[in-house]
């Protein structure tokens, strides 16, 4: 079956996006995490452009736009103002799990995204569904995993981000038609969670002096003296 | 028959001609982005020239496996010059004696008998050069092997003339997952088999920190020479391979009249300058890497090798 050219640039920007979600597994600054993420919500707004230029689609279009203003502009702006910038250059976030370890399990989602997919796409030869549904999914899969594994409060919520980011790109192939409004009602929501966490993160940070999520499950009782 | 086995010697030419040259203009580049003036590209000519015209000194304390190592070393690149597709897209005389794997031995020869020789000599700095080069090329090794497998399960092939003729054949095998991740894991490979920065420093001359460069500290003269022939060569052949095969195989010889192929050397060569600039991104946009941050790298290449198997197995790839 013969692709388009906007199809195969699509399935390019399907493996940048994979390695971006590595990238975010694999990093262990703070500031590096966000900059991959930006990359791949990049990716994704041009995938979506990419298909809506090819199937003529007006929800792509916008889809496309909401991802570049929510995720590539709003997303990154909200969090850097919120926290100082020595929060950002810090590295070595303490994981729960080392950082090759967590490749190999992040290799092994992948792997699960690919067997849990194959039958299902085995079914269509559309390229785009084909491409995008596995990968997607291991997109899903891997933010799932950095939102356990990481233990500060920021990569934890582009681990959540980076789940929106792989479902939208599973969306795209296969529901190309999606509501303006799930959409928007989307990209607002993620916007606001960024502000909340940011906030909450700030906040603990002023009191407790760490944003380590590990480090919070005792009670800290206030110096009386 | 007569002007294949002709083009073949022609791409051996190429590949002796050229190497020091690629170097010298690595060396240039990552000069001028330091703006530092740099020695002139031509500089590895001289070098190479200087010690050919010098005694060679060898210690008594040595075996064979010294002497013999430099020829080699010099020797080996060669051979797989002959295997791949340097200059045009259809397979030479020698293209079905041996596949990806056969090169991938051939290299893997002249590293081996260059570790026995640093650690021959007795010299401190040797062995200790020597254990790290095989350090990083054991963790090679499995991204190699991978690579090589996803390569030739795409296209029902090793040899690497077939497998160049994949990619170009439609768009949705170029843009492919499976391809880019790819490219990506082999082109960590050559940073790490290349002694490039987030690795090794190839300008580096101090000896704690060496890893490639320590191994030809012992030797003199010829054998110097030799070895610094045939370390550039090397990387000039895995260049090749990355490129003509695996990233872009255009500008390769189509035709098969001796002009074609003529013309095919100022756009292979534009070529390799325009992987230089990259190369010289890359290795002024990192730092070199702790020694035992060298595993997480190659295991990051391994990993991204393997989801490109994974990708190109299963529908979709």
């Amino acid at each position: 079956m013969s692709t388009s050219i906007p199809e195969a640039l699509n399935t390019l920007s399907a493996g940048l996006i994979l390695i971006s979600a590595f990238a975010m597994v694999a990093t262990r600054q703070v500031q590096g995490v966000l900059r991959f993420f930006v990359a791949q919500s990049v990716l994704l707004a041009g995938s979506s452009f990419l298909l809506a230029y090819s199937r003529a689609s007006v929800h792509l279009w916008a889809l496309g736009a909401i991802t570049i203003v929510a995720k590539v502009l709003a997303i990154p702006w909200v969090l850097r103002r919120l926290l100082p910038a020595e929060f950002y250059e810090r590295r070595e976030i303490s994981q729960a799990v080392n950082i090759p370890t967590s490749l190999l399990l992040a290799l092994m989602l992948t792997i699960v995204a690919e067997v849990l997919m194959g039958p299902i796409v085995a079914v269509t030869h559309d390229p785009v569904i084909r491409v995008n549904l596995p990968i997607g999914l291991a997109g899903i899969l891997i933010g799932a995993y950095s939102l356990v594994a990481r233990r500060e409060a920021i990569p934890q919520l582009i681990g959540i981000l980076a789940m929106e980011n792989g479902a939208f790109f599973a969306g795209v192939a296969i529901a190309p038609e999606l509501p303006l409004i799930a959409e928007l009602a989307v990209a607002v929501d993620v916007v606001l969670i960024a502000v909340v966490v940011g906030l909450l993160t700030r906040n603990i940070r002023e009191t407790v002096g760490t944003t380590e999520a590990a480090a919070l499950d005792e009670l800290k009782e206030e110096a009386t003296a | 028959m007569i002007e294949t086995i002709g083009y073949n010697l022609l791409q051996v030419l190429f590949v002796l001609a050229f190497a020091p040259l690629y170097a010298g203009v690595l060396a240039r580049l990552k000069e001028m982005v330091q703006s530092k003036r740099g020695p002139s590209v031509v500089q590895p000519y001289r070098d190479i020239w200087k010690l050919f015209h010098k005694d060679q000194i060898v210690s008594d304390q040595t075996t064979w496996i010294f002497r013999v190592t430099p020829y080699l070393v010099f020797v080996m690149p060669i051979f797989v010059t002959i295997l791949i597709p340097v200059l045009t897209d259809y397979p030479l005389v020698f293209a079905f004696m041996g596949d990806m794997l056969a090169g991938g031995f051939f290299l893997g020869l002249a590293g081996f008998f260059a570790a026995l020789a640093a650690v021959d000599t007795g010299n401190p700095y040797g062995p200790m050069g020597a254990s790290r080069t095989r350090m990083v090329g054991f963790l090679a090794e499995p991204v190699f092997m991978i690579v090589f497998f996803t390569v030739s399960f795409v296209s029902q092939s090793t040899i690497p003339y077939i497998v160049q003729q994949k990619w170009v054949a439609n768009a949705a095998a170029f843009f492919s997952p499976a391809h880019v991740l790819l490219l990506i894991a082999f082109l960590m490979l050559i940073l790490a088999e290349g002694g490039r920065i987030p690795v090794d420093n190839p300008s580096g001359h101090f000896e704690l920190a060496m890893i490639d460069e320590s191994k030809g500290l012992e030797f003199s003269g010829r054998g110097a020479a030799l070895m610094k022939w045939g370390g550039e060569m090397k990387f000039l052949v895995l260049t090749c391979i990355f490129l003509n095969v695996l990233v872009a195989p255009w500008g390769l010889a189509h035709g098969h009249a001796l002009a074609n192929v003529l013309t095919a050397i100022p756009q292979i060569l534009f070529k390799i300058f325009l992987f230089s600039l990259v190369l010289i991104v890359i290795e002024t946009s990192l730092a070199k890497l702790r020694l035992f941050r060298i595993s997480e790298f190659l295991g990051a290449a391994f990993i991204i090798s393997v989801a490109a198997m994974v990708t190109s197995i299963f529908p979709g790839g």
